[in-house]
C-alpha cells in the first residue's frame, strides 16, 4: 500500500463521518488557534517594550540632581543643585567605558506661536545629549557648538508640538515664544512615541543649555552651571553596574560628601526598568503558551479516544483487510494517518482562527499583536506529533487484532 | 482476468491429471479455553486439485470453520502441512502470510463484508491496493472484474443501494481481482434467500467452468449438490470425501423463474 493511497483511505474515512471529525479536531483547533493568538498577543507587547528600550538609547544611565535635606525635611528630586555640568565633562574624562555625559536642564512651560499656544516640557541641551538620546532631525537641523556657546536663541521642536502649534506644516524657519523670548525653530524631532512608563516623548521641545538658563527666568538662580540631569551613553559591552559604582564615587567625590552622608544625586539604568517590562511580557506569554499546550494536549487525548472508539466500529473493516491481504503495518500506518491528518487539519483551521483571533485582538482591543511564523511552525509540528503518538495506542491495537475474530466481529 | 489462464485448463472436468493447488498431510489445530484445550482439527489430510469445486460440510462444531481458516493462512496449523500451491505455508512469517492471502486467495463471506462508504469499484479494487498496483490498472481491473460477475453497470453504487445478490457478486468480483490460486467461499449464500442463492452459485459454477479452483464451506446440503466433491467433517474428522455430479444452478434457477439474465450474461 503506498502512502498516497493510506492518505486517500484515511481522509475518506474521516469524510464519511464529517460531524465526529470536526468535534475531534476542535480539541487541536482550539489549541493551535490559542497558541497562535496568545503568542502573537505576547510577541506584539513585548515588541512594544522593545521599541520603546531602543526609543530610549542603548547603553544609558541617567544621573539626576538629588534632594536638599533642610532641617531633617527631605525636599524631593532636583531640590539640591550641586550637580553641574562639570560633573558631566568629568564623568566623560575620568570614567572609562563613557561614550558621552551629556548635562540638561528640564522646565515645564507654554510655548506660543502665533495665535496657538501649548503646554510642555523645554530641555535645555548640549549636541551630545541628541546623539546619547539617539534623537533624529527630520527637518531642518540640530544644534552646533556655536548655538551652545553663544546661547542662540533656536530650538528644536517634537513632533507633539508641531502637531499642537503648526498643524503638523513645516515649522522650520518660524518663531516661537517662551517666556516671551522668541526662539527661532531650525529643526524638527524624529519621532519616539511613548516611552515605558506610557509618557509622550515627542510632547518637548529642545534649546541650548546656555540659552536655556539665560532667557528662563528664574531657572539659574541658584547656580548659573546646574543641571537637572546628566544622561551617560556607554561603549557597548561596558559593564554598567561597575561603570555606575564608578560614577556614584566620583561624585561623591566631587561633591565633597562625607562616607556617612547621603548622596546628593540619584542614578537610574534606563534599559534595568524597560528589561523587567520585557520580563514580564515573556512570563506571560510562556504562561499562555503553557495554557495552549494543555489545550493541544486535551485535543489529542480526545483523538485517542475517538480513533479507539473508531477501531472498534471498524473491527469487521479491519479483519477484511486483513484477509485480503494487509500486512499489520498497512492497517497500523492507515490508522495513524487518520489521527494524524485530524490533527493537522485541525492545527490547519486552528492557525486560521489564531491568525483572525490576534487581528481581532488587535483592532478591538488595540492590543498590538504580531504574529509569529515560529509559532505557527510549532503549533502544527507539535499537532502532528500529539496526532501520532496519541493515534499510536490505537492503531496498535487495531494492527493487532486477530483477522477471524475482527471478522465474526458484529 | 483469471479466466483467460484458466479457461486453457478446462480440464475442470477430469481433475485428476490437474496439479494440486492445496495438499494438507495431518493438519491439526487446538485452542485453549480457559484450562482445556479443545482439539477442533485431528490430523487432517486432503488435496484439492487444480479447477475442483469443493463443498466442505459438516455440523457446527465440526471443524469446518477451522479447516477454512487455515486454509485462507488467516490461521495457523500447530499441526502437519499445508502446501498452497507447492509452497509450505506453515514457515510463512506474518507479512508473507498476507501477501499469500493477497496474491493467491479470494475470499468470500457470509455478510459480504463490503465497506459500506466505498463504491463498488472502491471495493473490487481493495486487494489490489493492498497488492501495490497503479490506479490506473487498479480501475480497470476492477471494471474488468465486476464485468465478470455481470455487474459493471453498478460500479459506482455504493453497497447499500444494491441488493443482497448483487452485494455478493461485488465480493466474488472482489475475490477474483488478483488473479488468486483459489477461492474460499464460507457460506456465501448463508445471508441470500433461495432464489439469490441458486444465482450465486450458478456464478461459482461458472466461473469453476473457467477453470477457477472454489473451496466452499457450507452447511445447506442443497447448496452442495452444485460441487463436484463434498467434504464432510465430524468433531474434527474429515470422514467423507466423495465426487459427486454437480446439479446445474442454472438450470435450477431457471425452472424456479430466476432472472439469470445477468449472471450468465
Amino acid at each position: 500500500m503506498t502512502a498516497l493511497d493510506a492518505l486517500r483511505s484515511a481522509l475518506e474515512s474521516l469524510r464519511s463521518s464529517p460531524l465526529r471529525s470536526a468535534l475531534t479536531m476542535l480539541g487541536i483547533v482550539i489549541g493551535v488557534a490559542a497558541v497562535i493568538a496568545m503568542v502573537a498577543v505576547g510577541a506584539g507587547a513585548r515588541d512594544q517594550v522593545l521599541r520603546q528600550i531602543a526609543s530610549l538609547g542603548s547603553n544609558l544611565l541617567l544621573v539626576g540632581q538629588g534632594s536638599v535635606v533642610r532641617a531633617g525635611v527631605k525636599l524631593g528630586a532636583g531640590t539640591a543643585s550641586t550637580l553641574i555640568e562639570d560633573d558631566a565633562t568629568a564623568i566623560m574624562a575620568e570614567i572609562p567605558g563613557v561614550r558621552v555625559a551629556a548635562p540638561s536642564v528640564r522646565w515645564g512651560l507654554q510655548v506660543v506661536a502665533g495665535n496657538q499656544n501649548w503646554g510642555t516640557a523645554l530641555f535645555g541641551l548640549t549636541p551630545d545629549y541628541l546623539d546619547a538620546r539617539e534623537w533624529t532631525i527630520v527637518q531642518g537641523r540640530g544644534f552646533s557648538d556655536d548655538d551652545v556657546t553663544q546661547a542662540n536663541k533656536v530650538v528644536i521642536l517634537g513632533q507633539t508640538v508641531v502637531r499642537n502649534l503648526f498643524g503638523g506644516g513645516n515649522p522650520v524657519g518660524e518663531t516661537v515664544r517662551v517666556f516671551s523670548t522668541p526662539l527661532t525653530v531650525i529643526g524638527v524631532l524624529g519621532e519616539k512615541g511613548q516611552n515605558t512608563q506610557g509618557q509622550d516623548q515627542d510632547d518637548v521641545i529642545f534649546v541650548p543649555i546656555s540659552t536655556a538658563k539665560r532667557n528662563i527666568p528664574g531657572m539659574a538662580k541658584a547656580n548659573p552651571r546646574f543641571v537637572h540631569t546628566i544622561v551617560a551613553k556607554l561603549d557597548d559591552g561596558v559593564d554598567q553596574a561597575e561603570a555606575m559604582r564608578q560614577i556614584r564615587e566620583l561624585l561623591r567625590q566631587r561633591h565633597r560628601l562625607a562616607s556617612g552622608q547621603d548622596d546628593d544625586f540619584w542614578m537610574r539604568n534606563l534599559s534595568d526598568v524597560s528589561a523587567t517590562r520585557d520580563e514580564s511580557s515573556r512570563a506571560l506569554s510562556f504562561l499562555l503558551a503553557a495554557v495552549a499546550a494543555v489545550s493541544l494536549l486535551v485535543g489529542g487525548i480526545g483523538i485517542m479516544n475517538i480513533m479507539l472508539v473508531s477501531v472498534t466500529e471498524r473491527t469487521r473493516e479491519i479483519g477484511l483487510r486483513l484477509a485480503i491481504g494487509a500486512r499489520r503495518r498497512d492497517i497500523l500506518v492507515q490508522f495513524l494517518i487518520e489521527s494524524t491528518a485530524l490533527s493537522l487539519i485541525g492545527a490547519a483551521i486552528g492557525v486560521l482562527i489564531g491568525v483572525a483571533t490576534a487581528a481581532l485582538v488587535a483592532h478591538l482591543a488595540g492590543w498590538p499583536t504580531l504574529i509569529q511564523p515560529n509559532s505557527i511552525l510549532l503549533a502544527v509540528v507539535v499537532s502532528g506529533l500529539v496526532g501520532v503518538f496519541f493515534g499510536l495506542y490505537p492503531a496498535r491495537r487495531a494492527a493487532r487484532l486477530n483477522p477471524i475474530d475482527a471478522l465474526r466481529h458484529e | 482476468m483469471a479466466s483467460t489462464v484458466a479457461s486453457a485448463m478446462a480440464s475442470a472436468m477430469a481433475p485428476a491429471e490437474a496439479p494440486e493447488v492445496i495438499a494438507v498431510d495431518r493438519l491439526a489445530r487446538s485452542y485453549r479455553m480457559g484450562s482445556q484445550v479443545v482439539h477442533a482439527l485431528h490430523g487432517v489430510t486432503a488435496s484439492v486439485r487444480r479447477g475442483e469445486f469443493v463443498a466442505v460440510m459438516g455440523p457446527s462444531g465440526s471443524g469446518k470453520s477451522t479447516f477454512m481458516n487455515l486454509l485462507g493462512c488467516l490461521d495457523r496449523a500447530d499441526g502437519g502441512s499445508y502446501r498452497l500451491d507447492g509452497v509450505e505455508v506453515g514457515g510463512l512469517s506474518s507479512d508473507e502470510l498476507a501477501a499469500v492471502r493477497n496474491r493467491k486467495i479470494g475470499f468470500v463471506f457470509q455478510s459480504f463484508n463490503l465497506l459500506p462508504r466505498q463504491t463498488a469499484q472502491a471495493n473490487v479494487e481493495l486487494p489490489m491496493i493492498y497488492a501495490g498496483q497503479r490506479r490506473t490498472v487498479r480501475a480497470e481491473r476492477a471494471v474488468a472484474a465486476l464485468a465478470a460477475v455481470g455487474l459493471d453497470h453498478r460500479a459506482h453504487h455504493r453497497p447499500t443501494q444494491l441488493s443482497g445478490g448483487q452485494q455478493q457478486r461485488v465480493a466474488i468480483a472482489r475475490a477474483l481481482v488478483n488473479d488468486p490460486m483459489i477461492l474460499l467461499a464460507d457460506e456465501p449464500t448463508g445471508a441470500l434467500d433461495s432464489a439469490t442463492s441458486l444465482e450465486i452459485m450458478a456464478l461459482f459454477q461458472r466461473l469453476n467452468r473457467q477453470g477457477i479452483t472454489i473451496v466452499l464451506v457450507t452447511h445447506e446440503p442443497e447448496v452442495a449438490r452444485y460441487a463436484g466433491r463434498l467434504l464432510t467433517f465430524r468433531d474434527g474428522h474429515l470422514v467423507g470425501d466423495r465426487r459427486q455430479t454437480p446439479e446445474d444452478a442454472a438450470a435450477d434457477a431457471a425452472t424456479t423463474g430466476a432472472t439469470l439474465d445477468e449472471v450468465v450474461a
